[in-house]
This record gives C-alpha cells, sequence and structure tokens, in this order.
C-alpha cells in the first residue's frame, strides 16, 4: 500500500499498487494513471483490460527463433521471401523490432533472451543458446551476424557464442561499431573512437 | 555553501539498468570506497559518458548528491584494460575478481590498497603465465587487506607453530588448525597438504605477483589451493560467488 492517511478504496489502492510494479512507474504515476482509469469510459477501460489479456493467452514464444509472436513458427521464420541462410542472433525481442525498422536486413532472427552477466548471476543456461546451436547444426546456414550489445556483457555473451559455433565452419559477423548519427565525437570515449577508425570506409 | 559534488577515479564494478534508459552503477574508488550511483541516460547510444562508464572501466568521475541515489555527472576513461576485454578467459576472470570486490567491501568505506591490487590485477591479467595462480594471488590478498589474512603459521586452536606435515584448515577459524587440535574444532573443515600451505604462505608473503608467476605448482596443488580458497571465501561471503562459475565454464571449455 502507497497511500498513508485516509486509505483509497479498495479496488482503487489495488490498482495503484498494481501500477507501481511497472517499469518505470513511480508512486505518483501509478496513482495518476489509475485516477485516469477511473474516470475514463468503461468500454475504454474494457478494452484496455482485453489487451492486457490478450497479450498473456495469446503470445507465446517461436519454437525457431524465440521471438515472441501470436502464432508458431513466427512471421519472420514462416516467411519464405527472406534469407533462410542468416541469422541475426539479439539479446532481446525488441532488438528484432529495432533492426526491422531499419528495413535493410531480410535475414532471420534468433533471440537470446539475455546476456551472460556473471556478476548478476546469468549464465549461459539461462539463455536460448543451445536451440541456436541445433538450428546452426540443422540447417543450411551461411552466416551468424552476433548482434548482442555493444558492451562488456554483450561482448562477453559473442565470445562465448563464437567459440562455441567456431568449428561449425560458418561465416560469423558482427555488426560495425563506431560513431553514432548525430553524435560528436569529442565526447566518444576512446574505444568506440578507435574501432570507428579501425572499420573506416572509403568516401 | 554545502558541497554539492565531488570528483573521484574510480573502477566500474556492476551495472544494473534502471527505468527507461539509466543505470545504477556501483563503483569502486580510492578515496571513498564502494559508491553506487545513478547514470542518467547511459544507455542510449547516444549518450555522452555511457561509453565511458562500461563495466571494468577504471574512469574520472564527477559525482554529485542526489536524493536517494547519487548523480554521475561526468566521466571519463582513464585506462579500458583492453586486452582483457578481448579474450574471453581473461574477462571471465576480471568480473570474478570484480564481484570479489563488490562481496568483500561496504558502502563508502575506504579501502585504497584493495583499489591498488585490482587495478595491478587487471593489468596483469594479459602477461601473466599462470592467470590461475594471479587470482589466488588477489584472493589471498584482498582477504589479507579486508581484515581476514588466514592463519599459515600457527595452528589457530593451540597457537602453537605449525610441524611440517599435512594439517587442516578451518575456514570458522580462519586458518589451519594441526592434527592434535582438529577435535576440538566443530566446524568443517578442510584437507591442507603441506605443499598447497607452502604455496599458500609463498602467495601471502608476495605483496608481488612476479614472483608467484614464477612458481612451479603442480596441477593437483593448483587444485587443492583453489577448492580450498573457494569453500574459503563462500564462507565469509555467506554465498556462491557466482562469476566463479562462468570462470570455471570458459576455462574447462579452453581445456578441451
Amino acid at each position: 500500500m502507497i497511500s498513508d492517511g485516509i486509505p483509497a478504496a479498495a479496488p482503487v489502492s489495488r490498482l495503484v499498487d498494481e501500477f507501481h510494479k511497472l517499469p518505470g512507474i513511480g508512486p505518483k504515476t501509478a496513482q495518476r494513471l489509475t485516477y485516469f482509469l477511473v474516470r475514463m469510459p468503461e468500454d475504454q477501460a474494457r478494452s484496455l483490460a482485453e489487451a492486457i489479456v490478450a497479450v498473456k493467452d495469446r503470445i507465446i514464444l517461436c519454437s525457431r527463433c524465440y521471438n515472441i509472436t501470436e502464432s508458431d513458427p513466427c512471421l519472420v521464420c514462416n516467411d519464405l521471401a527472406r534469407d533462410q541462410t542468416r541469422i541475426c542472433v539479439v539479446e532481446e525481442a525488441l532488438d528484432v523490432l529495432a533492426l526491422e525498422r531499419t528495413r535493410t536486413y531480410k535475414g532471420l532472427y534468433h533471440v537470446l533472451h539475455g546476456v551472460i552477466s556473471p556478476i548478476n548471476g546469468v549464465g549461459p543456461d539461462e539463455l536460448q543458446i543451445q536451440p541456436l546451436l541445433g538450428r546452426l547444426r540443422g540447417g543450411d546456414i551461411q552466416e551468424v551476424i552476433l548482434a548482442t550489445n555493444p558492451n562488456l556483457e554483450g561482448e562477453a555473451t559473442s565470445m562465448y557464442i563464437h567459440k562455441l559455433i567456431e568449428p561449425l565452419g560458418m561465416k560469423i559477423t558482427r555488426p560495425a561499431r563506431g560513431l553514432p548519427v548525430g553524435g560528436d565525437i569529442e565526447y566518444a570515449d576512446e574505444v568506440t573512437l578507435s574501432r570507428a577508425m579501425e572499420g573506416r570506409q572509403e568516401f | 555553501m554545502r558541497v554539492r559534488s565531488y570528483k573521484t577515479e574510480a573502477v566500474v564494478l556492476r551495472q544494473m539498468p534502471l527505468g527507461e534508459a539509466d543505470r545504477i552503477l556501483t563503483l569502486f574508488t580510492p578515496d571513498v570506497g564502494k559508491v553506487r550511483a545513478v547514470g542518467k541516460g547511459v544507455r542510449r547510444t547516444k549518450s555522452r559518458y555511457g561509453g565511458h562508464l562500461e563495466l571494468l572501466n577504471r574512469v574520472e568521475v564527477s559525482i554529485s548528491y542526489g536524493r536517494s541515489l547519487d548523480v554521475v555527472n561526468e566521466a571519463q576513461v582513464i585506462e579500458s584494460f583492453p586486452a582483457l576485454r578481448e579474450d574471453l578467459q581473461q574477462l571471465s576472470k576480471a568480473f570474478y575478481l570484480a564481484e570479489l570486490v563488490d562481496g568483500f567491501t561496504a558502502e563508502q568505506s575506504q579501502n585504497e590498497p584493495v583499489y591498488r591490487i585490482l587495478l595491478r590485477a587487471f593489468r596483469s591479467l594479459d602477461s601473466a603465465r599462470q592467470p590461475d595462480l594471479l587470482v589466488r594471488h588477489f584472493e589471498m590478498h584482498l582477504l589479507g587487506h579486508s581484515g581476514y589474512s588466514p592463519q599459515l603459521y600457527r595452528c589457530v586452536e593451540c597457537r602453537f607453530e605449525l610441524e611440517p606435515g599435512d594439517h587442516l584448515f578451518s575456514c570458522a577459524g580462519g586458518g589451519v588448525v594441526c592434527q592434535r587440535c582438529r577435535k576440538m574444532q566443530s566446524s568443517t573443515l578442510v584437507p591442507l597438504s603441506l605443499s598447497a600451505m607452502k604455496v599458500l604462505r609463498f602467495i601471502q608473503r608476495s605483496a608481488d605477483y612476479s614472483p608467484v608467476d614464477a612458481l612451479n605448482v603442480s596441477t593437483e596443488v593448483l587444485r587443492e589451493i583453489e577448492r580450498l580458497t573457494r569453500t574459503h571465501i563462500r564462507f565469509l561471503v555467506e554465498r556462491e560467488v557466482k562469476s566463479a562459475d562462468f570462470m570455471g565454464l570458459v576455462s574447462s571449455s579452453g581445456r578441451r
């Protein structure tokens, strides 16, 4: 219970508590959202409630790429127009969305659902690495793109996977590291800057 | 006027995502010990300081006092130990050292010697001939600087000088127990061979790592020391050191 003094009506404080559990929602925002919902027309509130239930009921993980999906295999895995010889390995389902927005990548994905973080107790066994190995051994994949986040834990995860799949003999690549569009060279850290210089391209 | 911020150098021990684009950073500083502070927006690609505040970096930071958590205003890399970032075995060891430091230090409690040995270990990981021994050396001196230096010369029970021979190690007693006193100790005892004890003594005596790197230690004794240290550390921090598993996994798959 968040509020002190005169207690709010029980259903209200219950909803406040539920909102408070969400990422990025503090006690004040939780209250604001709740009181907004109280005044919302009933059909809109119902539609929101149904949308939440539908997410939990109808969304599953694709049995091939482990992306979140409504149908199994997911739309990407089922799309034969896509390049079936490339797999892009990402940490989270949100990364798939980001890559799809670019409209430049036409291959398949594999979602790990996390990143190796020994200090936070996440080891390789907590991630979807074994299913990835299965896919690589089974199919005619020619290129694996290790697109984990360009930070130390993402890097450790890529190095670990690289070591496991190297013997399989396919091409292993990773996205270029460098300066973000709209960024400032002055503020770039030395690792980013040196990678950017190493990977420079003809103008 | 109240001081609103301070500058210090630090090693980034740990990161936890917070909200939309922030991170809670655990920083280990030589001046004020372990500090937790928020890196605002550091998860965005265009963040000015995000790349600088990468895990295990040695950075110069400016931190301002916040209401609940302090906030990092500015960060600049001093040293990024590039070699250990490119090798999974070294990296797994560095993660382990960082977790140990996190486990053995308290917030806002200065421990400058530990800061010094951490930096030295990070720098030596690449050149060490026997990285496993480097880790043992670090553990021993971390224990020493945290007030847990193992007693390896006298029996912790009867206080008599140890005679050459195989003995036992008591985690609760923080040192060696001689054969005569083994019944007095109710807690679990770990067997300790004479050769392992000699290696441990040598590691304890050498503030510098380089003489230890030159030692010739059999795999058996190395394993014994590793098991003993792990049991002792688990006893002291009262939990599993999680990155030890990953370190073991990576080095065993390398041997295969």
